[in-house]
């Protein structure tokens, strides 16, 4: 059960060893927080992280969760909720980037981008939403991406996974309106970490910890959609509305 | 969020049994500051009640009284009978079982104690459905673990309380201004005693050589020969009024910041008399002005307020100047600011008086670094042997409770007993695991 200032005292992170999922739970630990749960598929890389979590008042746990596994979904929050109680934030975390290049030539390989980036992540929203309608409290953090708010064609299942995504978060949210739970639609521009390791940062490339601190501020602040940096609403706003001759030719297209 | 249902007392008891996984608790008004009254995903059940079928007894001074029955409603019953409660808080808006769950207090509990002291019994509807008569010869465990119990031992469905008989439905009451904290705690110290009522005001925004400048008012019920000659005649009337309400308008932001605040306390101790004595007044005017001013929390914008109430020992004056400094010098704009002594505590395991210093402060929320000073304060409060309220808690957590109140298990004992189920389920129970150890 989270206080009156949102400081939660259970965190739950599907994607434990995502930088940004982490990040976010880091940004939330306050002296209220007693548990934090790493929901992923590598565990051993899970308990590396949690190691770095721990300490003498939060606990940390490991738990297995294959994002393409969507049949397991359910069993796996609900047994989180069963032995650690309500959760006052869920962050879903998880996504590749997939090779545009791969993904466009090989339907097999895009479609399972698409599996893991979308349908497990609707998957995993929808389980968590059910508990946390459940308990009639709780966050859900949904790790969209200025990549879906229109698709560039350097980036082209990923960006459609990420649009899919958006749009299924921001139905959600709407559609728990009243039930006290409520989700929270992070639009991140270029971030520096593992997943983009190796590529060229994007004009207003950010970091995990500021995509982190905005996330906290925009659950104590009760917003439901945030962009990391501020400035991409605007610069996206502009894009979104070009014509598709100009889009096309842009460089960072 | 939860189902609120509104049932009558007789209908209690079958919705009780209607309680899913995530329980059930009766709210009164929906007035406490924090998640006291709030269960998300279960059912919250206000009880119905009017104080015309309450019963009085003159002559023993008690009446018995329904549990979602309001301190208001029962004043406007009783006042013009020539009786008063017990005790009262700052407002009147409370119900008699959220009077008993929270054990609440107010300005005379250094002479009288809090309200549990003066209930003589309550019809208590268990987590079962059963009905028993708890007081303190049956079942005593039972009875003191609801008083200041929070809801979570049953369902008040009334409750015989003892009155105070009063004279006239006014105070009488003396004023006193005074420049710093050491001045305020050495005049509550040497002459508190001499009057049931005492509360100060504390202007929290003044530092320095001001630190703790107060306005601190001290009284009783007037007696007949102390009223004008035109109010002799009907000394016990009372029908208070609100005088207007704030509009849902005020821009988000609020109204209440540092310079609003700040201004606003200086007008008020200055307009503050330096002494003056035997002032008469209406009872709304000395324990309830807010209730004038219907839905005043508006003014405190969309982010709300926060209430931060602790008690520390007589002899931690120190760690309450520490305390004041570190708001003082926080910048907290803490427009209400209370401090009162109180007397001896009574037998309830959750009961949060305790003899020693009391402040109750009002801020407004949405900052992001004010839920690091309350556990700071947290801190300080529990070093100094104190601890904080249950009624206005909304930040702290489940270690600091257990510091503060070391009975929290022979509680916990009762609670097992007559709730093996954990029908009785609040957000403030589960934030700070009051059921579970």
């Amino acid at each position: 059960m989270d206080n009156a200032f949102g400081q939660p005292q259970h965190i739950v992170v599907l994607g434990g060893t995502s930088d940004i999922g982490t990040a976010i739970a880091r940004a939330l630990i306050s002296p209220t927080t007693r548990i934090i749960v790493l929901a992923c598929r590598d565990v051993e890389r899970g308990e590396a992280v949690a190691s770095s979590l721990r300490s003498d008042t939060v606990a940390v746990h490991v738990v297995r969760f294959d994002a393409a596994a969507v049949e397991d979904h359910a069993g796996v929050i609900e047994r989180i909720v069963a032995e650690h109680g309500d959760i006052d934030v869920a962050v879903l975390a998880f996504a590749q980037l997939g090779d545009n290049a791969q993904t466009l030539d090989d339907p097999v390989a895009a479609a399972r981008l698409v599996e893991v980036n979308m349908a497990g992540a609707v998957a995993a929203g929808v389980a968590t939403a059910n508990c946390l309608k459940k308990q009639g409290h709780g966050a859900l953090v949904v790790l969209s991406s200025v990549a879906g708010e229109r698709v560039r064609k350097g980036n082209v299942v990923y960006g459609a996974t990420k649009a899919g995504l958006d749009g299924f978060a921001q139905g959600l949210g709407d559609a728990l309106e009243g039930s006290g739970v409520r989700v929270l639609v992070v639009r991140p521009g270029f971030v520096r970490s593992k997943m983009t390791t190796g590529l060229e940062a994007a004009p207003l490339a950010t970091t995990p910890d500021k995509v982190a601190a905005a996330v906290a501020k925009g659950l104590r602040s009760g917003k439901r959609t945030i962009w990391v940096p501020g400035l991409l609403r605007i610069v996206m706003s502009l894009f979104r509305h070009l014509p598709g001759a100009v889009w096309r030719r842009l460089p960072i297209n | 969020m939860a189902d609120v249902v509104e049932v009558l007392r007789s209908e209690t008891a079958e919705a009780v049994k209607s309680a899913g996984e995530r329980g059930i608790l009766a709210r009164g008004l929906g007035r406490s500051y924090g998640d006291a009254a709030q269960n998300g995903g279960g059912t919250v059940l206000r009880l119905l009640g009017s104080a015309r079928d309450a019963l009085l007894d003159p002559g023993a001074s008690t009446v018995t009284v329904g549990g979602g029955v309001s301190l208001d409603d029962l004043m406007r019953v009783i006042v013009p009978r020539g009786f008063f409660v017990p005790v009262t808080p700052g407002t009147r808006f409370v119900t008699v079982g959220g009077a008993i769950a929270s054990d609440i207090h107010g300005k005379n509990h250094h002479v009288d104690g809090s309200f549990g002291s003066h209930v003589e019994r309550i019809g208590l509807l268990l987590a079962d459905g059963s009905q028993v008569d708890v007081s303190r010869n049956e079942d005593p465990a039972l009875f003191w673990a609801t008083v200041g119990g929070m809801g979570l031992t049953g369902i008040v469905l009334d409750a015989t309380v003892r009155l105070l008989p009063i004279e006239t439905s006014r105070m009488s009451v003396d004023t006193l201004r005074l420049g710093d904290l050491d001045s305020l705690l050495a005049a509550m110290s040497e002459g508190d005693d001499a009057f049931r009522y005492s509360v100060a005001w504390i202007d929290l925004v003044a530092t320095g050589r001001n630190l703790g400048r107060s306005v601190l008012t001290r009284g009783d019920h007037a007696r007949v020969e102390q009223l004008a000659l035109r109010d002799r005649s009907s000394p016990l009337d009372f029908g208070p009024r609100q005088l207007f309400s704030i509009p849902p308008l005020v821009p988000k932001p609020g109204l209440l910041n540092h310079a609003t605040v700040a201004a606003f306390n200086e007008v008020w101790f200055r307009a503050a008399p330096r002494q003056r004595t035997a002032e008469v007044q209406e009872i709304s005017g000395f324990f309830h002005p807010l209730d004038a001013v219907g839905s005043w929390n508006r003014l405190y914008g969309r982010a709300g307020l926060v209430q931060y109430q602790f008690v520390v020992p007589f002899g931690a004056e120190a760690a309450l100047r520490q305390i004041i400094e570190r708001v003082s010098s926080a910048g907290v704009s803490s427009f209400l600011a209370v401090l009162k002594r109180f007397g001896a505590a009574n037998e309830a395991p959750l009961s949060f008086p305790r003899p020693g210093w009391t402040l109750a402060l009002d801020m407004p929320g949405g900052g992001s670094s004010l839920g690091a000073l309350l556990h700071a304060l947290d801190d300080l409060v529990l070093d100094a042997g104190g601890r904080t309220y249950f009624a206005k808690d909304a930040h702290t957590t489940p270690e600091t409770i257990r510091r503060g109140y070391p009975r929290l298990a022979e509680w916990q004992q009762v609670r097992r007993r007559v709730d093996p189920e954990q029908v009785w389920q609040s957000d403030l129970s589960r934030r700070l695991r009051l059921a579970a150890d």
